[in-house]
């Protein structure tokens, strides 16, 4: 995908978080520069501690920088206060964890109408939870659901308000090789689907071959970032 | 967790505190009284009488059972000081010539006892002395037995007997008021023309006699000395009001700790619960090392013993501060020489060992849940509490709520009996709060009624003796005096078989205006002829209805025994009286005319003139100024009473903040996650919040009509704890108790929602997401 004939959803310049002060700062970023196209499904690897999810926490609008700019399709983040960010998640951003955190009181489509409820223009939650196959379970509370259902009605709650930008954290560090796979098939159909840009970050870097855009993190700087021409689907993920 | 901690702590320290200062002052009261009584011989048994040789002792001394006899003479007295507007009462007791006296001797604060040469030395109660800065070697005029007559002071004392003394006809006692004078035994026989006889017999008895007995063979040898009925210490004025308040105290003592101390254990029992449940996979992982289920169990013990043992010592220093202070208070108001506040050190025991068991109880049901499962399955994520029981409303819940308002039902549905527990603490803070509001109302009642109800006179005479009614013309023709009005009380002993009570017959006009008779919806008691209406409390102790004869001894005068019809039971606002109408108890006793006081209503303009009349007026026992006792009512609701009832009030606040505040913060740390989940999928801080604050509210709001029920009923509670036969403490219901009660419950919740809503502002999202519970 060329990144010049479409448009760019997130564009950073020189991005830097400090964590503590003095001695004892933690430098999690270390001037970033990147360019995010719309419409990709972009793959985040590194170590633990390599400034991964500092970078993803920033760019979902759950944290602002210590210096440097992030613009959401032209839109400065690092400007907003608290209230212009929660409206910006609101309305453009959906999120998956790797512990899921469901409403443990609200039954799965009662956890995306949470969503539904405060969107724009939803998808109904029963279209979101068909989209992640679980519409037989519809109506089961969280302490019904096996790890993988939980995910996918996290995931069906993050894409139910059809979000420009997906985040997912570790979307499968809790998940079997099974549950593993459906997951990451429902979040490569949500891209190839709804269009929807996809940002994972993992570990696991069998993950990278189906991503359009792979970056290594080090040390909170970017160290190399790899196209794939050929991406192979999700069913075929060695894990 | 820290401010938690803490506020746990405090509502321990609160039940502990009340613990140690009440347990303490029971103790104190109870064995300094014990005390000061031994170590000044206070009779057993007192027997007034008109007149008796001092011959009579040796029989007296015959009786069975008694150990030590003693014969006095007594009077009363007027005290006439410079400046003073009114003479005031005083009560002149004689002492041996030589030596202490066997029984009822005197604690001489000052100076010496006075010498049998000198008939004009006396001793002075001390506290009357200090409050008009007398002092020994000052002089001090008298009306004895009709005759002014001029003292000297030659020493200051306090006395067991008069460890509680009002002036004659009032309630309060008033230091300024009333005054005891001792004399040397030869000294006050011949002013009150007693040389060699006794008109007071005082027992010391065998701890193992029986008393009733011994009354009545006191009661047949004195009957031809005019006895006027002997009676024993249980009896004793002074004896039975600190007996009564040391009563009181302990009802207070036995019920008010209980409740703090079960509101802390439900408090800790959440919070570590929740602690516990938070550190499973920790739990897993040192039982995976080895540890074994006792060890890790003293582990969290030892955090609970942290919280409760620091509360239970909290409360127990502060126990012991506010027991001293209460403690002085007591002594001042009771005139102990001496009152050390003791605190039985099981007390202290007791206080921390009822704590740390409250608190640890809570940890170790929890943890047994924790033990059951193996420690691989204790490491991995707790699965989702379980809400699918609560799909029986889903029809219900999705017609009317949205999925926030959801949450919030399904939440309180889902664990009813913590929803419950934190309904019933708040409550319980609420009802402390209503009632203590309401007993200050019931004094301010009480207050109001005797004052401007029942009593609508400026000032009351008491006479010597029972006066011929022409006294009501001589008293109504000083220049300023607008009405008069006479009254005849009589001492009298009721009984109804078995059933006896020592009381008085209060003889008023039928159409009384000055002193009426109220029933408890303060319409007028009517009077009928050749009757006797009881108070409620009197009719209960001796067990009669309307229409029942009541056999009755009077203790005066020829002393007749008369058989009274009741004609009428009252509910009456104050005491247990008994009333008649003035003519009717003069014609049973055959005494027609006579009148033993009178209330008066005078023109303030000529008051100087109206007193200084009075004044010299022969045969007045006592004058008592409406406003002087009113004065020294509520100096007595502002300082003792009163001292506990806002103590009691603000820890009622303490209490309601605390457990409203601890129902917050752990609502907060269970739900962080929910909260951090809400806010990072778009949800605004004060949406957020609703989730939170919405289930406080409902809490709360639950907890106001119930918190007004239990007030109800501890207003009942209270009133009975402490009324006796004596006195009745009516249950009063002011709406206002209610309204501020309800208000103060409202900002406390308020002021914990702010506190836990600025937590919720500062939630960082990111770490709540990453960690798993």
């Amino acid at each position: 995908m060329d990144s010049d004939s479409t448009a760019i959803a997130y564009s950073t310049s020189g991005l830097t978080k400090v964590y503590g002060e003095g001695s004892a700062a933690v430098h999690a970023l270390r001037g970033v520069d990147l360019k995010i196209p719309e419409g990709e499904l972009v793959v985040l690897l590194g170590a633990s501690g390599s400034g991964k999810s500092t970078l993803l926490n920033i760019l979902g609008g759950l944290d602002q920088p210590t210096a440097g700019e992030v613009l959401f399709f032209g839109q400065n983040l690092s400007r907003m206060d608290d209230g212009d960010l929660t409206l910006y998640r609101r309305e453009h951003i959906g999120f998956v964890f790797q512990f899921y955190n469901l409403m443990p009181s609200l039954t799965a489509r009662e956890n995306v109408e949470l969503v539904t409820e405060i969107a724009d223009s939803p998808l109904t939650a029963e279209a979101a939870l068909a989209l992640v196959g679980l519409s037989e379970r519809i109506d089961h509370f969280p302490a019904q659901l096996s790890g993988g259902e939980q995910q996918r009605v996290a995931i069906a709650r993050a894409v139910a308000k059809q979000p420009r930008v997906l985040f997912c954290d570790e979307p499968t560090g809790a998940l079997d090789s099974t549950s593993g796979r459906q997951v990451m098939a429902v979040l490569e159909q949500v891209n190839q689907m709804l269009g929807t840009t996809v940002v994972i970050i993992t570990h696991a870097a069998t993950i990278a071959g189906m991503a359009d855009r792979v970056i290594h993190f080090a040390d909170g700087q970017i160290r190399e970032i790899g196209l794939n021409s050929e991406k192979c689907s999700a069913q075929d993920l060695v894990w | 967790m820290k401010g938690q901690a803490v506020a746990i702590a405090l509502v321990i320290a609160v039940g502990v505190l009340m613990l140690v200062m009440m347990n303490g002052l029971v103790r104190s009261l109870e064995d300094t009284r014990t005390a000061y009584y031994e170590r000044h011989r206070l009779a057993k048994v007192f027997a007034p009488l008109q007149r008796a040789p001092q011959s009579l002792l040796t029989r007296a001394a015959e009786i069975e059972g008694v150990t030590v006899v003693t014969g006095r003479v007594t009077g009363s007295a007027l005290i006439n000081l410079p400046g003073q507007r009114l003479p005031l009462s005083a009560q002149a007791v004689s002492l041996p010539d030589q030596g202490e006296a066997r029984l009822n001797d005197i604690y001489l604060t000052s100076g010496r006892r006075p010498d049998p040469a000198h008939e004009d030395e006396i001793i002075l109660l001390q506290d009357f002395a200090k409050a008009h800065g007398l002092r020994p070697g000052d002089p001090l005029s008298a009306t004895m037995h009709g005759a002014r007559r001029t003292f000297r002071i030659v020493g200051l004392a306090q006395a067991p007997e008069f460890l509680y003394s009002a002036a004659p006809g009032e309630f309060v006692p008033d230091d300024a008021r009333f005054a005891v004078i001792w004399m040397s035994q030869s000294a006050l026989a011949a002013v009150y023309d007693m040389k060699g006889a006794f008109n007071q017999l005082l027992l010391g008895i065998a701890a193992d006699s029986s008393l009733p007995a011994i009354l009545d063979r006191v009661d047949n040898l004195l009957q031809p000395y005019g006895g006027l009925g002997a009676y024993g210490l249980a009896d004793h004025v002074s004896n039975r009001f600190i007996e009564e308040e040391i009563n009181g105290l302990r009802v207070s003592s036995r019920t008010v700790p209980p409740v703090f101390l079960a509101v802390a254990a439900f408090l800790l029992n959440i919070v570590i619960s929740r602690m516990i449940r938070a550190e499973r996979s920790q739990i897993g992982l040192l039982k995976a090392f080895g540890y074994r289920d006792i060890e890790i169990t003293l582990h969290y013990l030892k955090f609970v013993a942290v919280i409760a043992v620091g509360g239970a010592l909290l409360g127990c220093f502060l126990g012991v501060l506010s027991g001293r202070s209460l403690a002085q208070v007591y002594q001042s108001y009771y005139k102990f020489p001496f009152l050390l506040f003791q605190i039985d050190p099981l007390t202290f025991l007791v206080g921390i060992l009822v704590s740390i068991l409250a608190a640890a109880a809570g940890g170790v049901l929890v943890l047994k849940s924790v033990f059951r499962l193996t420690p691989a399955v204790a490491m991995e994520p707790p699965t989702p509490a379980d809400y699918s029981r609560s799909l029986l409303l889903a029809s219900f819940l999705k017609r009317w709520l949205d999925q926030p308002g959801r949450m919030v039902a399904r939440r309180l549905l889902r664990q009813p009996g913590r929803a419950a527990g934190g309904v019933v603490g708040i409550a319980a803070g609420m009802s402390l709060a209503v009632a203590m509001l309401n007993v200050m109302s019931a004094f301010d009642q009480t207050l109001e009624l005797s004052f401007n109800l029942i009593d609508r006179s400026d000032l009351s005479v008491s006479f010597v003796e029972p006066l011929s009614d022409k006294v009501v013309f001589e008293l109504q023709s000083i220049d300023g005096v607008i009405e008069v009005e006479a009254l005849r009380t009589v001492a009298v002993r009721f009984s109804n078989g078995q059933h006896r009570y020592r009381g008085a017959i209060i003889g008023l006009p039928v159409n009384a205006r000055l002193n009426r008779a109220l029933d408890d919806r303060q319409q007028m008691i009517p009077m009928r002829t050749e009757g006797v209406v009881l108070g409620t409390a009197l009719a209960d102790v001796l067990r009669v209805k309307t229409g029942d004869i009541l056999d009755v001894d009077v203790r005066e005068g020829r002393q007749p025994q008369l058989q009274i019809p009741v004609t009428g039971v009252a509910e009456t606002l104050i005491g247990a009286p008994a009333y008649m109408a003035l003519d009717s108890l003069n014609r049973v006793l055959r005494e027609p005319g006579r009148v033993s006081g009178a209330y008066l209503r005078i023109d303030s303009a000529k008051q100087a003139a109206i007193y200084h009349r009075i004044k010299a007026l022969p045969s007045i026992a006592g004058v008592s100024l409406k406003q002087d006792a009113r004065e020294a009512f509520q100096k007595l609701i502002d300082s003792s009473a009163g001292a506990v009832r806002y103590l009691m009030a603000a820890i009622a606040g303490v209490i309601t903040f605390g457990i409203v505040y601890n129902s917050a913060r752990i609502a907060f740390a269970e739900r962080a996650r929910d909260l951090a989940s809400l806010r990072v999928i778009g949800f605004t801080r004060g949406e957020a919040a609703f989730v939170l604050l919405a289930e406080l509210g409902i809490i709360t709001l639950l907890a106001l009509p119930l918190g007004g029920l239990l007030g109800y009923f501890l207003v009942f509670a209270i009133s009975e704890g402490f009324s006796t036969d004596l006195y009745r403490v009516s249950a009063v219901f002011v709406p206002q108790s209610y309204g501020i009660a309800a208000l103060a419950v409202i900002v406390a919740a308020l002021l914990s929602g702010w506190l836990v809503k600025r937590d919720i502002d500062r939630i960082d999202l990111v770490s709540a997401l990453k960690v798993r519970e």
